[in-house]
């Protein structure tokens, strides 16, 4: 039997499944799929979540289309979890409060954002091109992960999408704006990648030593404004010093 | 204040304590000791809380100058050999050692991560409310190399000892299905508890890779989703990878089953090439393996040595319960 395929549609009439993850934490898994309606619930359920805590509860991570609860076996009352969760998802969703949403400046291309050129060709349009398509739409961070900070956006055009690289990078710089497959993100800390570099923001999405050290949310809005190489290494330097750099718009 | 200086130390050498929780939807690892068990010995012995911040030293060893002394050591892990300016000191037992002298774990015989543990703790400043060096993004600090700093909390110097050092369970590692069992075909967990692996020389704190029978999942692609400690994940070329302590929070590898929370100690003390096998168990099974790890965290007692007669710290010492874990883990 094949559940993993789940199936949007399923998800959607019967509500999530509930995936054991050992004996720690919980899986709530809205089908395996990256789309912005599947990952709106995913986003409210985590916020009912918190607002209305379950004893035991030690964190909770949202992702694409699942909300991974981790718990303490030895104070958690696993079926009530498993049953406020389950409620919780098929909860009214109207009070939600709205998306925060960030202005992100973005250096494309040249040094700071080396494949642009190479991502047009394949793509078949000019890299100013490119840039315009890439600054359009008003992105959702999907989900943060694999790096601190690291953020998952949905709502690249399809005609940008380009699959990853064959062999990663073994460093790539922080805050890199990139994409990979029929995704973008915008990077933390340097790290391994073989996503696309198209740019970079002067911000950094993790400073340890500012308050908040993390930027964005999983849920949030973002939008990116095209900046000069000589911006930004202005902003950069104010970046080093403790800025935000982004500017909240919503 | 007190300080050690690390004099000599093999790479992987890093300070870990209980971990850093609450950040995950960050994408911040919790790092954190790769035996908790093994930890908390080493910080009852001089008289810490069982998650205080220690050295966490692999299986070639490590040594300390005492730059300002004194201080209050001991040793956990399985076989690990402890030593103040060359003299043992008995597993179980922790010890003085005055400003100048050296302090070292010269092996660790019974499996791959042995802890120091000093008086007050290793008092670095916490990061994210952890001391835990989470190696690949620098969060907590990164490995010791030698010259590094250590200062030491303020704590008691009264040596103690236990009367009984707890052991690890033996037996089969084991996991729960799931949470993507259905993406691999109808006998894959049959045959993840049937086969031998092995650990392979790759592993680290991040994961163990195992050596043994192909367990290919489904090639359809996977959504990115939530992984932890424990999860059994298969990239495609089907070699199973266990995810450990510095995992990252978010993976793209359908997870045929989870490594139960109380086995991930014994698990990261199997050595590169030990043979080991996985078992199937019900949660209420791993939720009673939890609490009879706790149970055994929260009894750990070390009295003051005085209190003891070297009799009694012989026995203890000849009672050791410390399982060697290369040694046939099918025993029950």
């Amino acid at each position: 039997m094949r559940r993993g395929a789940g199936g949007l549609g399923r998800a959607y009439m019967t509500g999530p499944r509930i995936l054991a993850c050992g004996d720690a934490a919980i899986s709530v898994d809205f089908g395996n799929v990256i789309d912005l309606a599947v990952n709106a619930r995913v986003m409210a359920l985590d916020r009912a979540l918190a607002a209305e805590p379950v004893p035991g509860v030690v964190e909770t991570v949202p992702t694409y289309s699942a909300l991974l609860v981790h718990f303490d076996p030895l104070t958690t009352d696993y079926a009530a979890l498993c049953a406020r969760v389950l409620a919780l998802a098929r909860g009214d969703r109207a009070q939600l409060a709205p998306a925060r949403r960030w202005k992100v400046p973005v250096a494309y291309g040249g040094d700071l954002g080396a494949d642009l050129d190479d991502l047009a060709a394949y793509a078949g349009m000019t890299p100013a091109a490119c840039v315009e398509a890439h600054i359009a739409p008003v992105y959702t961070v999907m989900m943060i992960g694999f790096m601190p900070g690291f953020s998952y956006l949905g709502g690249l055009d399809p005609g940008l999408a380009r699959p990853r690289r064959a062999t990663p990078r073994p460093r790539v710089p922080a805050s890199s704006v990139s994409i990979g497959g029929a995704q973008t993100a915008v990077g933390s800390v340097e790290g391994p990648s073989g996503w696309h570099l198209v740019g970079r923001t002067p911000a950094l999405v993790f400073d340890r030593t500012r308050e908040p050290a993390f930027l964005f949310e999983a849920g949030d809005e973002i939008v990116f404004s095209p900046i000069s190489t000589g911006e930004w290494h202005r902003l950069s330097v104010l970046a080093g010093d403790g800025a935000m750099i982004v500017e909240r718009i919503a | 204040m007190s300080r050690l200086v690390v004099e000599r130390c093999a790479p992987g050498v890093s300070v870990q304590d209980g971990g850093r929780t609450g950040w995950r939807r960050y994408g911040v690892s919790t790092a954190g000791a790769m035996d908790r068990l093994a930890l908390a010995v080493a910080n009852v012995l001089v008289g810490n809380g069982p998650d205080c911040a220690a050295v966490e030293v692999t299986l070639a060893g490590a040594r300390f100058r005492v730059a300002e002394g004194p201080v209050l050591v001991a040793v956990g892990g399985p076989g690990a050999v402890l030593s103040v300016d060359g003299l043992k000191i008995p597993q179980g037992a922790s010890a003085r050692a005055d400003t100048g002298q050296m302090v070292e774990i010269s092996a660790i015989l019974g499996g791959v991560y042995g802890y120091l543990a000093v008086a007050g703790g290793i008092a670095l400043p916490p990061e994210m409310g952890s001391r835990s060096a989470h190696l690949r993004s620098g969060i907590g600090g990164g490995l010791l190399t030698p010259g590094d700093n250590l200062p030491v909390g303020r704590g008691a110097l009264t040596p103690r000892a236990m009367d009984q050092i707890p052991a690890h369970t033996s037996g089969a590692i084991r996991c729960i299905p799931g949470p993507q069992e259905d993406w691999f075909a109808a006998d894959a967990l049959d045959l993840l508890v049937a086969a031998d692996w092995q650990i392979d020389m790759r592993s680290d704190r991040m994961g163990r890779f195992l050596v043994g029978p192909r367990l290919a999942p489904d090639e359809r692609s996977m959504v990115s989703d939530g992984v932890l400690p424990g999860s059994i994940q298969v990239p495609p070329a089907g070699q199973p990878i266990i995810l450990m302590r510095d995992c990252q929070t978010t993976g793209g590898y359908p997870k045929l089953a989870t490594v139960i929370s109380a086995d991930l100690d014994r698990l990261a003390q199997l050595p590169a090439g030990a043979n080991f096998r996985l078992a199937l168990v019900e949660r209420a099974d791993a939720v009673a393996a939890a609490q009879r790890l706790a149970h055994t965290i929260a009894g750990l007692v070390a009295h003051p040595s005085g209190r003891i007669d070297s009799r009694r710290l012989l026995s203890a010492n000849l009672i050791d319960g410390m399982v060697d874990a290369t040694a046939d883990p099918f025993s029950v």
